[in-house]
């Protein structure tokens, strides 16, 4: 295969993109915690692009996509770790006289080495996506301890599963293959669909944010103080962000820049448009109010909802798990106030419902194989199967990893450091200088330490 | 002397601080607060969950009168204040013992 340069363009911008996610979803969740909290929960998500991507090209990229762990070809459970340690294999034979035309090429003739970028913002979003379940009440240093591991031990195994070829792909030693059986050409019968996402990223992060929240408790006065998000348009800058990043993730997952990235963009965009409107129909219809909180979280609700479809349904289609997704999601983020607890930011009833919805919804709406489209009900299966599967292996892992954090390193802050504020006493912080008067010089609360003040002249 | 408080509408800030000195009135102190009377709060509804939000924001005017011009002031501050709807707020009087202006150390009425 020869080297793709518009194929390869593409895939770098879409990185890019993906990678502009997570501090747009910095600001989507900053702005939705207590001001005296925004800059922790931004943290988290810098805290996780800082973990995550070392450790991605370090074995990331070989847990994902390397060999299968059980052996080559097999429909395992993780890639080989040592395989490509430290991408070792996919650089550039250095001998070689024409240097980096060398460097593997890996599918649609993009170099291997630009879908290690690609798919390690994907790694950064979706560990960083879990901390608006557990905002306000994390020690930072537990968090980041979690994040290397939990990507080591949920993500990097789900995304090999599904997208490397291991049991949940369409690999004919896999999950789908056992229950409907092979095509006469040995390959799997109804095989299952997991366009950009919703059992890797969304389900997965939605399970461990519903895990993490019960095992790490309530933020001390939940259900009893007020919890208003302090900055919508914080929130609305940061929703701007993840809607623009997403084309990459979505568009991008087409892997080649061509009419199917096209269909993924168009997709991606009219579900969007389609939640947010649902959402916004629900929060009328029950409060009254179109609420701008409303349409940021319908907006990415859609999003999420369309990730694992983005490549399989029809505008129409689209539309419809769109609407159906904001609308349903807008319902289920008040399940926590029902059954007590405090997934601070609604990682689950946005990731996890959006994410369920999404990847069973291509059961009915694919365009060939789905209920809908005359393609009967294997696909619905398969998909139902594989959504399970997602949430049954991402809550057992993030369980073990989450109790074992609570009896080791701890994973709150102090119940007083939590009243007072976790930037304050986490970072040494505050987001916004309240006290200093007009005249800037804030002479009530702060005076310099000796070891910064400039020392005067004639000391 | 009299130091005379107002709490009013927000928005009514400007009229009734050009009122005031037209009539005479050379300063006052102004701040930002909030509170409530016969006004009640507000609901609002951030993804399904209801805040009542008990306290409207309110600016308080403070100045310092001689006895004399006392009623007129609290007059001046009624009729620019008022838009007739409820939540147009108070204004009380209450007497002072003692001013002095810091600058000079004038006291009384001359400080005013």
């Amino acid at each position: 295969m020869e080297l793709d340069t518009g194929n390869t363009a593409w895939i770098l911008a879409s990185a890019a993109l993906v990678l502009l996610m997570t501090p747009g979803l910095a600001f989507f969740y900053g702005g939705m915690t207590r001001s005296k909290s925004v800059l922790n929960m931004m943290m988290m998500s810098f805290g996780a692009m800082g973990v995550v991507g070392i450790i991605y090209v370090l074995w990331g990229y070989s847990m994902s996509f390397g060999p299968d762990a059980f052996g080559e070809g097999k429909a395992g459970l993780f890639g080989n770790p040592f395989h490509y340690w430290a991408l070792h294999g996919l650089m550039p034979d250095d001998d070689a006289a024409n240097g980096f035309a060398n460097s593997l090429l890996g599918a649609n003739g993009v170099p291997s080495l630009v879908a290690v970028g690609f798919q390690l913002t994907f790694a950064i979003i979706t560990v960083a996506l879990i901390s608006g379940a557990i905002a306000d009440r994390v020690k930072f240093s537990t968090w980041l301890v979690f994040t290397g591991v939990w990507v080591t031990l949920a993500y990097f195994p789900l995304a090999h599963m599904v997208w490397g070829g291991g049991f949940l792909s369409g690999n004919p030693g896999g999950l789908a293959a056992k229950l409907f059986g092979l095509n006469d050409d040995g390959t799997t019968a109804v095989a299952p669909i997991d366009f950009a996402g919703g059992t890797v990223v969304h389900i997965n992060a939605g399970v461990a944010g519903l895990v993490l929240a019960i095992i790490i408790g309530k933020r001390k006065g939940f259900g009893k103080e007020p919890m208003k998000p302090h900055n919508l348009t914080l929130v609305m800058l940061g929703a701007a962000l993840l809607w623009f990043g997403w084309f990459g993730f979505n568009a991008g997952s087409a892997g080649a820049a061509n009419g199917a990235a096209g269909l993924a963009w168009v997709n991606t965009t009219v579900a969007t448009c389609g939640a947010m409107v649902g959402w916004l129909i629900i929060e009328k219809l029950r409060d009254g109010h179109a609420t701008t909180l409303g349409a940021a979280s319908g907006v990415v609700a859609g999003l999420v909802a369309i990730t694992p479809a983005a490549g399989n349904l029809t505008p129409v289609g689209s539309i419809i798990l769109g609407v159906v997704a904001g609308g349903v999601c807008a319902m289920a983020v008040s399940l926590k106030y029902k059954l007590g607890y405090d997934d601070s930011l609604d990682v689950v009833g946005v990731h996890l419902v959006g994410g369920l919805i999404g990847t069973i919804g291509i059961g009915f709406l694919a365009t060939g194989t789905g209920l809908f489209y005359g393609g009967g009900i294997k696909q619905l299966i398969v998909q139902i199967v594989i959504a399970l599967a997602a949430v049954v292996i991402s809550g057992v892992v993030t369980t073990v990893i989450g109790l074992v954090l609570k009896s080791t390193m701890g994973w709150r802050i102090a119940t007083e450091d939590e009243v007072e504020g976790i930037d304050v006493v986490v970072h040494g912080e505050q987001a916004y200088d309240f006290e200093t008067s007009g005249s800037g010089h804030g002479v009530l609360s702060a005076s310099l330490s000796k070891s910064t003040a400039p020392s005067e002249v004639n000391a | 002397m009299k130091l005379i408080t107002a709490v009013i509408k927000p928005f009514k800030l400007d009229e009734v601080r050009a009122a005031l000195l037209a009539f005479g009135v050379q300063g006052m102190t102004v701040s930002e607060s909030s509170g409530y009377g016969r006004q009640r709060g507000h609901t609002e509804v951030y993804r399904g969950a209801e805040y009542t939000v008990e306290l409207l924001p309110k600016v308080r005017l403070e100045i310092l009168v001689d006895d004399a011009d006392g009623d007129d002031v609290v007059d001046v501050i009624v009729r620019a204040a008022r838009t007739g709807k409820i939540g147009d707020g108070k204004v009380w009087a209450v007497p002072v013992e003692n001013v002095v202006r810091v600058r000079t150390g004038e006291r009384g009425t001359e400080a005013l």
